[in-house]
């Protein structure tokens, strides 16, 4: 299977299995409601550390967009 | 008293990022604490290279029902040295400045390091967000940034959508970047022959013949697509991909390749040359799980690009709460990229040279490891308080099969070690 395949198939996968086994009722989120809960809970941190590494290693990107804004030397 | 003073800044801040964005302070004010603050200094330093200092500080108005507007201000400042892309020698090596005014000089047996790195970098971004209904929600953003000899400006869209109770969010992202570089000294002809002034006559001759234009532009697509689910009350999962579509001018204006004698000793220096084009792909897959109270945080991005390049990331934090109001987050990242297919540490004279040559080692077969941990603490009326120190350690791997004469004795591939330290405020 192609790359671009299982790509495209990969959320339909996932969404489906979530609809039927996965999750909480709202009552239940409680503590995913927590700000240290959150998948980006310290995106300042993030940010600067987005900026070391695109300006050192060759990869950039993954969880947000890949762009630098920068003439990192 | 601390209260009154917190409020007091808060206040301050407040009406100078009104005054920022043509608002009307007293208007926004209507709610008190609708503003809310995160700023940060962070302190990088390499071990001769590199210094840099970052104050960051971000402004979120909530709106209420779901809408908000985040503001963002980052200025950083950089100084030091920076690896060219020579290699040592036996013997000390001249090179000229980018400005070709001047030259700088590395000693023998030293990685050369162009020690005219200097620069101040301001940030500004905003992003809006808002739900469209009771499923989908949107936002949109834009981003300036300006430094000496580069700027950079973009816009982004997003849209997402809730399934399952919220349960599945789908996500998908668009970006689109326009950057110019415009470097000191105009832009060096990829693969010529760096002209250094040794006193000859026709030396100003012989650097602008290597110049061509005195800017260029490089323009960024990018597009995310994501997927959000809640496993249980105590675990959240993502995964996304991501794909970047750079072109332009996306050489380093600033780095050049030696040119090796049979003794292994440089003959000429040439100015690297990239392809004008980059295709880059990230799946990316996060986990957050609760347990008692302390929270485990692991992530892992596989990158792959058209350029030859494939890297794996994976990063670990725990939160281990001490009590109630304090924790310490130890954390560990290790990054591992193969090279460049136009990636050479050097060549030998007499070897053609190909259309796209860089030695520059981010370029390079590489790992990389961070180390770090961060103390945080909670203060009174939801402010918060935290300091990380982490330290970072690079290792280049040597894929040269032949190496000539003296730089069997020279140290190819350096270490580039970096202390990260950072100090962080939310009020």
């Amino acid at each position: 299977m192609s790359v671009k395949l299982f790509l495209a198939a990969l959320p339909v996968v996932l969404l489906q299995a979530g609809c039927t086994n996965l999750g909480v009722e709202p009552w239940e989120r409680g503590r995913l409601a927590n700000p240290e809960m959150q998948l980006m809970s310290d995106p300042i941190s993030a940010g600067l550390d987005d900026h070391i590494y695109f300006s050192k290693e060759a990869s950039s990107g993954g969880r947000g967009f890949a762009g630098g804004g920068c003439g990192c030397n | 008293m601390q209260l009154k003073q917190q409020k007091k800044i808060s206040q301050a801040l407040t009406a100078a990022t009104c005054s920022l964005l043509g608002m009307n302070s007293t208007d926004s004010l209507a709610e008190e604490g609708d503003w809310t603050f995160d700023s940060a200094i962070l302190y990088y330093s390499e071990v001769d290279r590199v210094t840099a200092v970052e104050p960051v500080i971000t402004a979120k108005r909530d709106f209420g029902e779901e809408k908000a507007l985040n503001l963002k201000f980052v200025f950083d400042t950089l100084s030091g040295a920076s690896a060219n892309g020579a290699t040592p020698s036996d013997q000390p090596q001249t090179f000229t400045r980018p400005s070709g005014k001047g030259r700088y000089t590395a000693s023998a047996e030293e990685t050369p390091l162009d020690d005219t790195f200097r620069d101040n970098r301001f940030a500004l971004s905003s992003q809006w967000e808002q739900p469209i209904n009771q499923d989908y929600r949107t936002g949109f953003g834009v981003n300036f940034s300006t430094e000496y000899d580069y700027s950079s400006l973009s816009a982004n869209a997003n849209l997402s959508r809730d399934f399952n109770k919220r349960n599945t969010t789908l996500n998908a992202g668009l970006s689109l970047a326009y950057d110019t570089i415009s470097p000191e000294g105009d832009i060096p002809i990829g693969l010529s022959s760096m002209a250094v002034d040794r006193g000859q006559a026709d030396y100003r001759d012989e650097f602008n013949a290597s110049r061509g234009e005195s800017e260029d532009n490089k323009d960024t697509v990018d597009l995310i697509l994501g997927l959000t689910q809640v496993i249980d009350r105590k675990t959240i999962m993502q995964a996304s991909y991501s794909y970047s579509d750079v072109s332009g001018y996306l050489t380093d204006p600033f780095k050049i390749v030696s040119v090796e004698g049979d003794d292994g000793r440089p003959v000429e220096y040439r100015y690297e040359q990239r392809p004008d084009s980059r295709g880059k792909h990230s799946l990316y897959w996060q986990a957050k799980h609760e347990f008692e109270s302390d929270i485990l945080d692991l992530s892992y991005r596989y990158f792959w690009d058209d350029w030859g390049i494939t890297s794996h990331t994976v990063d670990l934090r725990y939160r281990w709460m001490l009590d109630s109001r304090q924790y310490l987050e130890p954390h560990i990242r290790y990054y591992d990229q193969t090279e460049a297919d136009f990636y050479r540490r050097f060549f030998i004279q007499g070897e053609a040279l190909p259309d796209h040559v860089s030695a520059d080692y981010r370029l390079g077969d590489m790992s990389a490891l961070t180390i770090g941990i961060k103390y945080g603490m909670e203060l009174q009326n939801q402010q918060q308080l935290s300091l990380r120190l982490e330290y970072y350690l690079q290792t280049n791997d040597n894929t040269e099969s032949v190496i000539p004469g003296i730089l069997n004795d020279m140290e190819l591939y350096p270490d580039v070690e970096a202390i990260i330290l950072q100090l962080s405020y939310k009020f």
